[in-house]
């Protein structure tokens, strides 16, 4: 079995293609979406966890490169920069994932990325603002 | 009392490397452990610290004369309008100040990505800074108009001038509204969804000395990471506050002035913030040391987080309407815990000020009178205490149509 968090580029031409069905009818993947928009460029990204078999799971990830998609590990979408912290704490009530959390009694923020959703509500409720996003994302925001 | 120590008799000890220093947080167990009177007698000097928001900092500037001369009439530093309402190329920049273009709260919330706060961040690093301005020129000082780049280095005078720092007490903060909220103490979810304080508690150095018996107009402390003073009571210092038996007082209380040299101090500890749809403002390091006089001041200095409350105020509703009253009180125990309780329901809280960046300011203060590097300073005059009864002002609102009999 593979549990996968993982981010789908779609270029313009293909955002409008149920690419989704084909991953369930055509690979037996469970899907679980976490997050999916369309920029005014008509380029689409999707956050979302894939499980299912290794094979059917490979298999897939072939079709999605076919089909022109762009894959990305959805870890490493939200950079956390530890020198830019002053860790407040501020961003922890915000996070609805508890990605970034309070260590206690260190009192000091802490980031598990494999918990991210990449909501990106921490970019601006950190008043410091060292949480920072990849450039490619800016056109979501 | 059986321990009488001078701040004269601590200096002595600081000079011969035999003083005691311990954090505020240190003390806390040795005063459990000892009793007041051996901690007193052990203990010459307990060091504080706080590393949060404080929107009342600033600096005044000289930038040295340009030839010809420019008396600075209105004056931008990376395109933050600095004051320029004194001598000719002094300058005073504050940390909430924002660029004329900067969208503010236009489309709301907005991001307030670079003020004031900024700016003394970018100058203590040492990065290039660059001015703007404009002047109507006159006999003395003909240039009218003047555009070029500075760093701190090459500056006559930089002097870091907060008017309010080190607040004793701040409100927690919650929104009772249906909406989010967007304020100086953070985002603000619907409903009592978080809960933001920003005080160092038992690290805070207003709560080591509660009464202000040692802190004074001159008192040294860590500013910045460098040394600084008292300069005055902060604005809106208010020490009538209602209190504990332990002195402590259940509110926003007593606020400093504090002054120092821009020019030794570390961005580590003067850092620009963005409060999304608040604006700009300063994270400034500040710690201070209480010389353990008697067995008074060692009780002082004992203060716990259980033993400090904080009013939870409405900032939906009640803050901004300068509404009187709050939803009760919870102490800083339970805040830094991460859950309070609010007329009965679970609230998850975080801090706005970093007590990680309070302990290692006290841990800093404390290595440097360790090392002979920082004495003890006896302060010119005292700071006005509870007996000062002072009372807090409200603005007056005047009907001035009225009065010019429009």
């Amino acid at each position: 079995m593979v549990k996968q968090k993982i981010v789908l580029r779609f270029p313009p031409h293909i955002v409008e293609q149920p690419t989704i069905y084909h991953l369930i009818k055509d690979f037996d993947l469970m899907v679980n979406i976490l997050r999916a928009d369309i920029n005014p460029k008509k380029e689409g990204r999707l956050m979302m966890e894939l499980s299912g078999s290794e094979k059917n799971y490979q298999r897939a990830l072939e079709w999605l490169k076919d089909q022109g998609l762009q894959i990305m590990n959805l870890e490493q979408q939200i950079i956390w920069r530890s020198d830019r912290c002053t860790h407040c704490g501020a961003c922890t009530v915000i996070c609805p994932t508890e990605a970034l959390l309070f260590d206690r009694p260190e009192m000091t923020v802490r980031f598990e990325e494999d918990k991210c959703i990449v909501c990106e509500l921490c970019l601006r409720a950190c008043p410091a603002r060292a949480m920072e996003t990849l450039v490619e994302n800016a056109n979501f925001q | 009392m059986k321990v009488n120590r001078s701040i004269k008799d601590i200096n002595e000890k600081i000079k011969t490397g035999q003083v005691v220093v311990l954090t505020a947080e240190e003390v806390i167990g040795v005063v459990e452990e000892k009793g007041l009177e051996e901690a007193a007698a052990t203990v010459d000097v307990v060091t504080t610290g706080t590393f949060g928001p404080m929107c009342s900092s600033g600096v005044f500037l000289n930038l040295g004369h340009s030839q010809p001369r420019i008396k600075l009439n209105e004056a931008f530093l990376n395109g933050v309008p600095a004051y320029a309402g004194i001598a000719a190329v002094d300058l005073y920049l504050g940390a909430t100040a924002l660029p004329p273009a900067d969208p503010a709260n236009r489309n709301h919330p907005g991001d307030f990505v670079y003020g004031g706060g900024h700016v003394i961040e970018d100058l203590v690093a040492g990065k290039e800074v660059r001015l703007d301005a404009t002047s109507y020129g006159t006999d003395c000082y003909p240039l009218k108009k003047i555009e070029t780049s500075f760093r701190l280095a090459e500056i006559n005078e930089a002097t870091l001038y907060n008017p309010r720092n080190a607040y004793q007490n701040y409100n927690v903060a919650v929104n009772l509204g249906q909406k989010t909220i967007y304020t100086y103490m953070g985002i603000l979810k619907p409903d009592t969804g978080n809960a933001n304080y920003s005080s160092a508690g038992q690290l805070s150095p207003l709560f080591n000395d509660p009464l202000l018996k040692t802190i004074g107009i001159g008192t040294r402390i860590f500013l910045g990471g460098g040394v600084g003073y008292v300069a005055w009571h902060g604005t809106q210092h208010n020490p009538s506050v209602v209190r504990g038996d332990n002195g402590i007082p259940k509110g926003p209380a007593g606020t400093l002035a504090v002054v120092g040299d821009l020019k030794q101090m570390k961005p580590r500890w003067l850092r620009g913030l963005s409060f999304l749809g608040y604006g700009a403002t300063l994270q400034v390091g500040l710690g201070i040391p209480i010389p353990i006089l008697n067995e008074e001041m060692m009780g002082y200095c004992a203060v716990r987080d259980e033993e400090i409350y904080a009013p939870v105020v409405d900032y939906n509703r009640s803050y901004p309407h300068r509404e009187a009253g709050n939803l009760g009180l919870v102490n800083y125990r339970e805040l830094k815990s991460g859950l309070i309780t609010v007329e009965g329901k679970k609230v998850p809280t975080a801090s706005l000020s970093s007590y990680a960046g309070a302990r290692e300011i006290a841990e800093s203060l404390k290595e440097w009178i360790e090392s002979g590097q920082f004495m003890l300073s006896e302060p010119a005059a005292p700071l006005p205490s509870v007996e000062a009864g002072i009372n807090l002002n409200v603005m007056p609102q005047r009907d001035t149509k009225e009065q010019e009999g429009l």
